[in-house]
């Protein structure tokens, strides 16, 4: 089953066209890394799939159906995090405050919200964060509370976007392996946007490569390779493999590295 | 004793059940006033509604009305700037010194009103009449009952923002609403502290709780705890001295926040017990126990 569909999607932010008329279909079950320059169009993608901005033209179906808010079967890990990290607020009312978050009254969780949340919190390996304020955590703890309110209510489609940003190498592994192994017992359908491809080699099934408005899908070794990337980028490009990492290098240096992180 | 005597009077009767009423709504609704970090605009809606007393009574309606129309039209202005609100210092207080200057001006024009001045400015709950309270009552039920039922989105959307539009929640509606609910709830803490000392009741207290535990439930509990005591206390205080009560409240909700930076040691509790009794030295009671604080209306 084709678990995001899209076909000839057009995406636009205001006057400025992020994404030209792509089309690409997600398997279920399927782990995408989804990579590209910054400005390429990673999050807006996401937040398309999410149904909070609407195709220019073109369509997206999500396990067959249109997106729209709220939608129940997609987990969420959102970039941009506000102000989570300065709140007194403990891991375990963070994570229960987006159970059922959308509805009005008072936030009472009940048994089986108590029983969600301690389950996620378990799946994300983050039980002895729940009583710590967030203001205490690291980024890559908060990190893993963030992936458990993503995980509320058993989605099954996780859209996460740059899990990996402002964490130390060591720690980037940790999380990728973790979600890898989320992924394959709950079977779900992850698309992973990230500035650097290697920590997610051997991980992701297929590759998601956006640039200039355009995109290229398909096995790592199908979409890094000098021909296709020439091709997205409109200049000459090098593939470089050095003791199994990737390395994209053009005429201006090295296109897919740290030079193109933004922590934000 | 002293003390004894204090429910005697209606006056104190009526200041007790108002300020309980005040720091109850304060309490609860200034916890998500600092978790929200909105703390200064919490502030500037107060002043708002300094200019919105004085030019009631100035057109010949109650300064209460005035105070509360205004700072709800100010909060539905602040809410409909959302998320754009914070880091909007500079435009929020420009608002808040305009207001006040609209303020000064209307005590101008309306003359005889210094009394009203200083009670809108800093308080006056030992003059809260037995109308007034039937309002705070009425009030204090809406603003509870309001921010029970938009608790949960406003938590979700406090906390996590992106994930919460990304459920389906209005960011927007609920910023409007929650700041509809805080300005309902500065009309009712100016009654007791005034429109200066609106965050002695509004964030002391929540602020404490911020600082004692990250347990919501526990957090918001102790908030309301906090403010319903430094009020009586407060009040309490001013009834023996016969300093105000505004003063005594603020006093009381400073060092109480002050002191959650402090490690329990030696020193402190004799630094406590020697400030105590230069407090003590300041208030002669011979020189009080006439003066019973009469309300001034």
């Amino acid at each position: 089953m084709i678990a995001v569909d899209i076909k000839n999607l057009t995406l636009a932010r205001g006057e400025r066209t992020i994404l030209l008329d792509v089309t690409a279909s997600i398997r279920e079950g399927e782990f995408v890394g989804v990579f590209g320059p910054n400005g390429s169009g990673k999050t807006t993608l996401l937040q398309a799939i999410l149904g909070l901005v609407h195709p220019t033209t073109g369509e997206i179906r999500v396990f067959d159906r249109r997106p729209v808010d709220g939608n129940a079967t997609t987990g969420y890990l959102p970039q941009k995090r506000s102000l989570v990290a300065q709140l007194r607020v403990c891991g375990w009312d963070f994570v229960a405050s987006a159970f059922n978050g959308h509805r009005w009254g008072l936030p009472t969780l009940g048994a089986d919200g108590r029983k969600e949340v301690a389950r996620v919190l378990e799946i994300v390996e983050a039980t002895e964060l729940a009583d710590r304020p967030l203001s205490q955590l690291s980024g890559g703890e908060l990190q893993r509370l963030l992936l458990a309110q993503a995980l509320l209510g058993e989605p099954k489609l996780l859209l996460l976007d740059e899990p990996l940003i402002s964490l130390d190498p060591h720690y980037q592994q940790a999380v990728v392996r973790l979600i890898k192994r989320i992924q394959q017992v709950y079977k779900m359908t992850v698309l992973f946007t990230a500035h650097q491809l290697n920590p997610l080699l051997g991980s992701m099934d297929r590759v998601l490569y956006l640039v200039n408005g355009r995109a290229a899908i398909g096995a790592v070794d199908d979409v890094m390779n000098a021909q296709v990337l020439s091709q997205l980028y409109d200049m000459p490009i090098d593939v470089l493999r050095v003791k199994g990492r990737i390395v994209v290098l053009s005429a201006l240096g090295e296109v897919d590295g740290d030079a193109h992180r933004h922590d934000v | 004793m002293l003390i004894a005597t204090m429910f005697d009077y209606d006056f104190m009767r009526t200041a007790f059940a108002a300020g309980t009423i005040a720091a109850i709504v304060a309490g609860s609704v200034g916890y998500f006033l600092v978790m929200r970090n909105l703390v200064f605009a919490g502030h500037a809606l107060s002043h708002v509604g300094f200019a919105g007393a004085t030019g009631a009574v100035l057109i010949g309606i109650s300064p209460f009305w005035g105070l509360l129309g205004l700072t709800v039209a100010a909060g539905i202005v602040m809410g409909l700037l959302g998320e754009d609100l914070r880091g909007r210092d500079i435009a929020v207080g420009v608002a808040l010194s305009l207001s006040l200057a609209l303020g000064v001006l209307f005590l101008h024009l309306y003359t005889s009103y210094a009394t009203q001045a200083t009670s809108l400015l800093f308080g006056n709950v030992l003059g809260v009449s037995q109308d007034a309270l039937g309002y705070l009552v009425g009030l204090a039920v809406v603003t509870l009952v309001s921010l029970s039922l938009i608790s949960r989105p406003l938590l979700f959307a406090t906390l996590d923002p992106e994930l919460a539009e990304a459920k389906g929640v209005s960011l927007r509606l609920v910023s409007v609403l929650f700041l509809v609910v805080v300005a309902i709830a500065v009309a009712e803490a100016v009654q007791v502290v005034g429109i200066l000392l609106v965050f002695a009741l509004m964030v002391g207290p929540a602020a404490t709780a911020f600082r004692i535990t990250a347990k919501l439930r526990l957090g918001m509990a102790l908030s309301v705890v906090l403010a319903v005591t430094e009020t009586w206390l407060g009040i309490a205080l001013a009834y023996v001295t016969d300093w105000p009560p505004s003063f005594w409240i603020t006093l009381l909700s400073s060092v109480i926040y002050g002191l959650t930076f402090c490690r329990p040691s030696i020193r402190g509790i004799t630094m406590i017990r020697r400030s105590a009794l230069a407090v003590c030295a300041l208030w002669r009671p011979e020189t009080n126990r006439t003066g019973t604080p009469a309300p001034s209306s």
